[in-house]
């Protein structure tokens, strides 16, 4: 369907949670050599880890099953492959499931590559040392859950060459998912390091999805994107030599601008010249962007240096519990109903439970995001009292929601609203491993 | 008199997170506005303007070709999304904390 000359990528997803239906249009319409979902963070791996203690038989993407029987038949129709980080802390899991679902749309045949490797929680010790800051595995005082390596493009090659339909790994390097067909289909050495730091950037720019094409961009009479409900997901047309243009369906939401673009291009990276991957060392510092049509942004100009030699682990503990609640006070006077409501709740966990240290209150409405900051407080006849406390005792979490739930009928007046949620938390850490100690496998299944 | 400008009527900006680490990309819509930007916001001014937030080491990376800055924030998250309690852990609407500072004329 494309020029042998042209690769043609598509971002079905920039997060675990991400939306369905763009994706769904861009296997459909999207003319796709390849439609690759990145759905995993940090803190989603580590969930993924706990889930899996819970249920064996889990530990994936929760919407994995939803996302391939949507997309499935159309990829397949089109002759689109898809790559994907969706099999979190259990990617063989994760491939019989695709597999049952194949079977269940009439796809047999359908090849479905597991890759394995990066689980390298049995390589972490109590004196496994940080990368970034002091401090050993001992010193966290939490449950190690699990410990990934991030694995590069060397781990998908295989399974792309075997002709897998579908590969399906747990924690890769978000813009490696990318730069493996690029490599896979344009053949490039994987020493080109100035090619490879040009697919990166590719890889990176994609990686986040909506975050090209209009989403968290949007700043209105300052930054208008039209139709951003129907945003569509990004495609990267992708040269032989690594330049490549950004774009997405014609007639979806959203726009792809030289400031779109702009703004992605350092969400998350430090040293622009220095963009480190499993692959590679990237430089942005001489990238050119270019409006070359309507939602079309030719990148260019990336380079890069020799991959390092060390691999970055994510290593995940269990933190207990994060709880958060709030009541709300409005009209005349909200203002200072609301702080003697949070000077009540302070005194009361401090005299009983001598609790009130790391609790956290901010007013909604006057100050909340920027309370550190010091910026000065503006008013307001709306405001939001909200607590927040972590623990690893869940009893210390109940009690404090259950001060400031009597805040209702014991506290200031026309307090109302009341709500309260716990949720469980995990803390990361980041440690460096050897290559030579990481020997990603691939195992081929068929539909 | 006027209002005073602030950078958000010159610039925009997104800010990202890595651990206990915030960036903050700041660009001019013109460019003729990029050397009253980079003047205007020092890696300096950043951190003295809030000091309690951004107690870490801030540094600045310069894109002059894309008329855009890089500032990277040490130990600017409150711990970071594992341990911060602020209802933005990922310290997203950091962006909007620089695109509110005042240009100084």
């Amino acid at each position: 369907m494309n020029s042998m000359d042209t690769i043609r990528l598509g971002c079905g997803a920039g997060f675990s949670a991400d939306r369905l239906g763009p994706a769904v249009d861009l296997a459909q319409r999207g003319a796709l050599d390849y439609l690759v979902f990145e759905c995993l963070g940090e803190r989603t791996m580590a969930f993924g880890h706990r889930d899996r203690m819970l249920n064996p038989a889990r530990g994936y993407n929760p919407q994995l099953a939803a996302r391939m029987r949507a997309v499935l038949p159309h990829c397949h129709a089109n002759g689109t492959r898809i790559i994907t980080n969706m099999g979190v802390a259990n990617p063989r899991a994760a491939a019989l499931l695709i597999v049952e679902i194949a079977r269940e749309l009439g796809l047999p045949g359908l090849k479905i590559a597991c890759v394995e490797g990066d689980d390298v929680g049995h390589l972490i010790d109590d004196d496994t040392a940080f990368m970034d800051h002091p401090g050993t595995v001992k010193d966290v005082g939490l449950r190690m859950v699990g410990a990934n390596v991030y694995l590069g493009v060397d781990a998908l090659l295989p399974a792309l060459k075997a002709g897998a339909d579908v590969v399906i790994a747990g924690r890769v390097a978000d813009p490696s998912l990318f730069l493996a067909p690029l490599v896979h289909r344009f053949g490039w050495a994987l020493d080109d390091w100035t090619t490879l730091g040009r697919g990166t950037l590719t890889g990176h720019l994609m990686e986040c999805g909506m975050q090209i094409t209009g989403g968290y961009f949007a700043d209105p009479g300052y930054k208008d994107v039209p139709r951003l409900a129907d945003c569509g997901f990004p495609i990267a047309e992708v040269q032989p030599d690594g330049s490549f243009i950004v774009t997405k369906l014609p007639d979806t939401g959203g726009c792809v601008t030289p400031a779109t673009v702009k703004e992605q291009l350092l969400y998350e990276v430090h040293d622009p010249s220095a963009y480190v991957t499993p692959d590679v060392v990237a430089s942005f510092r001489n990238v050119l962007i270019a409006e070359v049509g309507v939602d079309r942004v030719r990148v260019s100009g990336a380079g890069g240096l020799s991959r390092p030699d060390k691999l970055k682990v994510t290593i995940g503990f269990d933190g207990g519990f994060l709880g958060e609640g709030g009541v709300s006070y409005a009209g005349p006077n909200a203002r200072p109903r609301a702080e003697l409501a949070a000077e009540v709740v302070k005194q009361r966990m401090n005299r009983i439970n001598q609790r009130s240290g790391g609790l956290r209150i901010d007013l909604i409405g006057i100050n909340s995001l920027y309370q550190t900051a010091e910026i000065p407080a503006g008013d307001s006849t709306d405001v939001r009292l909200h607590v927040a406390l972590r623990s690893t005792n869940r009893d210390d979490i109940d009690t404090m929601l259950w001060e400031a739930e009597s805040l209702l009928c014991c506290g200031p007046a026309g307090g109302g609203g009341y709500r309260g949620q716990i949720t469980p938390c995990v803390v990361t850490h980041s440690a460096l491993l050897g290559r030579d100690q990481v020997q990603p496998t691939f195992e081929m299944f068929a539909a | 008199m006027s209002q005073p400008r602030r950078i958000h009527d010159i610039a925009h900006a997104r800010a990202g997170d890595k651990g206990n680490i915030s960036n903050i990309s700041v660009w001019a819509y013109d460019p003729k506005d990029y050397p009253l930007l980079k003047r205007q916001l020092t890696a300096e001014r950043i951190k003295q303007a809030f000091p309690k937030l951004f107690t870490g080491t801030v540094t600045r990376y310069e894109l002059d070709d894309l008329h855009g800055l890089n500032f990277v924030l040490l130990d600017a998250l409150e711990g970071g999304v594992n341990t911060s309690l602020n209802l933005d852990s990922h310290g997203k609407s950091f962006s909007y904390l620089v695109l509110g500072l005042p240009i100084e004329e």
